[in-house]
């Protein structure tokens, strides 16, 4: 008898707490911004999507290794002596044309691998995050700064300075070689040279010996 | 000739008013009170709501959903029977609709004042029951039958309790017409100031009203006796299979049957269309206005409760009728006629 | 006659096979479950998995750095991603013996324990909503919500992380951070009573929770069940006290454990209100570890250059939100993992499901797998 009665007050009194719970939640004010007139700042860290400074890029592919998906693509050319690239803002200098730089964002996971190896900080994340797009070939971010015919004319240079130098180290062996011979030929010259002086030596030097036995007998 | 066509016409006006004014009120109530539960919903959720469809707080989402709905393309199933899948949101909602004749508006109207009011509005809320086993079963879809055998079962149990609460009522006024019920509750007399209201004259019609409560919320699908058409359960119970603008019918059936209940409770129990202050702000525009408020305030009890409790089992549900409500109610009937009797 | 029918139609119609199936509003994510049921009860159980598969032990071994697998950690159980990192990264150093800073480590000890709360009020969110209560999911919500801009602020990430490195963290720690945490912890504390108030003692909840899936001790234990769901059956078994790692032991907490208030022992209820209650230990734990947390030093000094173990095997358990998340790493002193096996508590809990639901009704069965809290992202790897 006693147990419905109390099982039916606890459940009105749960009941009824509950119900003073929302009653009081529905006049209190709601948490909702209301996107896309409100929007939330997001933190400066935020990990929303990959920027890179191509100016202090130096090329060294740190980033490309550490991503887990691959999904930055690198092509660098080694500059030719007479161009002089500069330094970054941090002080490394740069030795590299930057002639393909693509980020497939489609791929990034977002991990932020990538930003700690850099050793002139010049990718990062920002907290950008409002960049959809309707076609998913979009999503390839390209950095490099180079025009077509740029990173044609770069690549020629770059080609031509390799060849340029391949040839002369040709012409360095090969005179290192002629040389070689020469020295190898005189060598053996005076090898020869040396080997007649002696045997001459010692023929003179037999009669001379005579001479002077005789002067101590008297 | 024109005294035949006289004869026809006038009343054939008469009953296309009567019938249009309470369906002029089912649709305007269904639009309000559907954009009403998303606003109450979100504030108590701690959010906001429909925002931006019209301009201020999204006042015109239900509009825009029903146009929506509207153009929906019409499904039927492959093997479902045609004619009872068409035909049972439509008997759903003429059963809710049928009842609204007998409710008092106000003091000068009423949709038709027959002698046997409740009498007639309970026997046509229980063809709810059967658009809702129609629904479930010309479905030709398993989780759609189970929800309609269910529902169907929870709302044949719920009839008692309703009808034993109603009869306490109906034991203190002394009349099944819903209208001499309402006049019998004018005046303000109990201990000096409170109205005459049937709540206030018995204490046992508290208890009674409280069941009544229970019941209709179950009579209606409302939370916490919701499972035949849980989302998280069954997808969707009787109503999985419908769509576009049967589904609408559905859900203003739902609506209106709320509101029906609602009504009915605040005539037995808190006086209709009498105001609570005599006869300040009485009259008969006055009087409509207090019944709906009246009976909106039950609508937005039914909606607060909905955001609140999580729902019950099914079988729990029967044990909660057959072993707690429908006993107590016939206990406090007895109860409420011994008062009627010393008093 | 059933044997005539069957021999006849070829059809049994005695049972029902229904799928509650891979899209359904309560399995927590793609699970299928084929449930054989009599009527409305359920016979028999089974749960067919691998819909969220992919790959994460075969990706440790093929790829070229330990420390390149830490996002994949996060990526099994999403829920609780800061816990999954920290079980690795220790396992990590104990095979490097390596020496972590004491900054680093108190830090760590406070994110994990965040994120742990983060992950129940999720899991109690869901269940809520599961039986049909739709405001609680929301105000847990709320508050998970300011847990996350605290590791947006901290990480830079909302859900996850990449934070812990070998020997330390990727990044420095923000200055508003302790009192950010400390500001949240000042105003998770009444809603804990709140949600007590609207959810866990509400009597149609019990109701719906109460003798459901009782998992008694022993086969609990023969199961090997792990964390809440270990702790709702009785058994006090907590990681953090009974095998302790990291920092831990420093630290003063209780371990809530079902005592079968409402209902049986080893109940759904049980299982849902030790959560609750581990909130709160939190809560603890990150008070005491703001007060002794050293203000100066390094995070990211202690981060050796490469990281190529000796050659050897380690097994390395840590308490997550779900239960024992156990790390099985062999290096073979190449610059990846040999192996890397991935011991996940909500695999272990999904395969005693049979056991316990049987003469359940379709409704226990969305409550039995909401109070078991499974995550398919770790069921699946």
């Amino acid at each position: 008898m006693v147990n419905p009665i109390k099982e039916g007050w606890l459940t009105f009194k749960s009941i009824f707490t509950g119900m003073g719970i929302t009653m009081r939640h529905l006049f209190q004010p709601s948490v909702t911004l209301q996107y896309p007139d409100e929007r939330e700042e997001l933190p400066p860290g935020a990990r929303a999507q990959l920027y890179v400074n191509i100016d202090d890029c130096i090329g060294c592919n740190l980033c490309a290794r550490a991503c887990p998906v691959n999904c930055i693509d690198i092509e660098t050319v080694k500059a030719t002596d007479d161009v002089d690239l500069g330094k970054t803002s941090t002080g490394n200098p740069k030795r590299f044309w930057l002639t393909r730089f693509n980020i497939d964002m489609a791929k990034c996971m977002y991990c932020d691998l990538c930003v700690h190896p850099c050793p002139t900080d010049c990718i990062y994340m920002v907290p950008e995050y409002e960049y959809s797009e309707f076609d998913r070939s979009n999503f390839v971010f390209h950095f490099s700064n180079l025009s077509p015919e740029m990173v044609a004319d770069v690549k020629e240079k770059a080609e031509d300075e390799a060849e340029r130098k391949k040839k002369e180290k040709e012409e360095m062996m090969r005179k290192k070689a002629e040389e070689k011979k020469k020295k190898e030929l005189e060598e053996k010259k005076k090898a020869a040279e040396e080997k007649v002086k002696k045997e001459n030596e010692t023929n003179d030097k037999g009669p001379e010996n005579e001479n002077s036995e005789n002067d101590d007998k008297e | 000739m024109f005294e035949t066509i006289g004869n026809i016409l006038a009343p054939l006006t008469a009953i296309l008013i009567h019938a249009a004014i309470p369906l002029t009120i089912i649709l305007v109530y269904a639009l309000v009170a559907i954009w009403g539960e998303r606003k109450i919903a979100g504030f108590i959720q701690d959010r906001l709501g429909p925002m931006r469809v019209g301009g201020f707080h999204g006042w015109a989402q239900s509009i825009a959903d029903l146009l929506k709905l509207i153009q929906k393309e019409d499904i039927v199933p492959t093997d479902a029977s045609r004619f009872l899948f068409k035909f049972a949101p439509f008997m759903m909602f003429a059963a809710s609709y049928a009842a609204f004749a007998v409710i008092p508006f106000s003091p000068e109207y009423i949709g038709s004042n027959i002698n046997v009011g409740v009498f007639y509005l309970l026997a046509i809320t229980s063809i709810l029951t059967l658009s809702v086993i129609m629904a479930g079963w010309a479905s030709n879809n398993k989780w759609s039958l189970l929800g309609g055998m269910r529902s169907a079962a929870q709302m044949v149990s719920y009839e008692v309790p309703t009808i034993a609460t109603v009869l306490t009522v109906i034991v203190v006024a002394g009349s099944l017409n819903l209208m001499t019920v309402t006049e019998m509750q004018n005046g303000n007399d109990i201990l000096g100031f409170l109205p005459n209201w049937f709540i206030f004259q018995n204490p046992f019609l508290i208890v009674a009203f409280i069941i009544f409560f229970i019941s209709i919320l179950a009579e209606s699908h409302r939370v916490p006796f919701d499972l035949p058409e849980s989302e998280s359960e069954l997808v969707g119970g009787y109503q999985t299979e419908y769509s576009g603008i049967r589904w609408a019918m559905f859900m203003l059936a739902e609506y209106a049957d709320m509101l029906l209940l609602s009504l009915l409770g605040a005539t037995l129990f808190f006086g209709g269309w009498n105001s609570p202050f005599g006869e300040f702000m009485a009259g008969p525009f006055w009087g409509f206005f207090w019944f709906m408020l009246k009976g909106l305030l039950l609508v937005f009890v039914m909606m607060w409760i909905r955001w609140t409790l999580p729902r019950y089992r099914v079988d729990q549900l029967m044990h909660i009728c057959w072993s707690i409500l429908i006993p107590l109610s016939f206990v406090n009937l007895i109860l409420v006629a011994l008062w009627e009797m010393i008093f | 006659m059933i044997e005539e029918q069957i021999l006849e139609t070829g059809k049994d119609t005695r049972e029902m096979v229904i799928n509650m199936g891979p899209q359904h509003p309560s399995t927590h994510g793609v699970l299928r479950l084929e449930l054989t049921l009599d009527g409305e009860m359920v016979k028999q159980c089974r749960p067919n998995i691998g819909y969220l598969h992919r790959c994460f032990e075969k990706y440790a071994e093929s790829v070229e750095d330990y420390a390149k697998v830490i996002p994949y950690t996060d990526r099994m159980d999403y829920v609780s991603a800061m816990n999954q990192e920290h079980g690795y990264v220790i396992a990590l150093e104990k095979l490097l013996e390596v020496e972590v800073p004491e900054r680093v480590e108190y830090m760590r000890v406070i994110v994990a324990e965040l994120q742990r709360i983060a992950s129940h009020l999720l899991g109690i969110g869901t269940f809520g909503l599961d039986l049909g209560a739709f405001t609680p999911f929301l105000y847990c919500f709320t508050e998970r919500e300011k847990i996350l801009s605290i590791f947006e602020k901290a990480t830079g990430a909302r859900l996850l992380y990449n934070y812990m490195a070998v020997g330390g963290l990727m990044r420095e720690i923000p200055e508003d951070f302790k009192s950010d945490t400390a500001d949240f912890v000042k105003t998770f504390r009444p809603k804990i009573k709140e949600l007590n108030d609207l959810l866990s003692y509400n009597k149609i909840f019990i109701d719906r929770t109460a003798h459901i899936g009782v998992l008694p001790k022993d086969v609990a234990l023969n199961y090997a069940a792990s964390g809440p769901v270990l702790r709702g059956s009785g058994v006090e078994w907590d990681l953090r006290k009974d095998d302790p790692y990291s920092i831990y032991n420093r630290f003063d907490f209780e371990i809530p454990v079902g005592k079968g208030e409402v209902g049986t022992l080893g109940d759904c209820w049980d299982r849902y209100i030790v959560r609750v209650r581990e909130m709160e230990q939190s809560l603890r734990i990150i008070e005491q570890a703001l007060d002794g947390m050293p203000d100066e030093g390094d995070v990211k000094e202690g981060i050796p250059k490469r990281i190529r173990p000796k050659e050897g095997e380690i097994y390395m358990r840590t308490e997550t939100p779900r239960g024992e998340l156990g790390y099985y790493i062999i290096s073979d002193k190449g610059a990846s993992p040999y192996r890397v096996k991935a011991r996940a508590p909500s695999f272990v809990h999904l395969s005693m499901l049979p056991a316990i639901s049987k003469g359940a009704l379709i409704a226990d069965m969305v409550a039995i797998v909401g109070s078991i809290d499974i995550v398919l992202g770790e069921v699946d790897r």
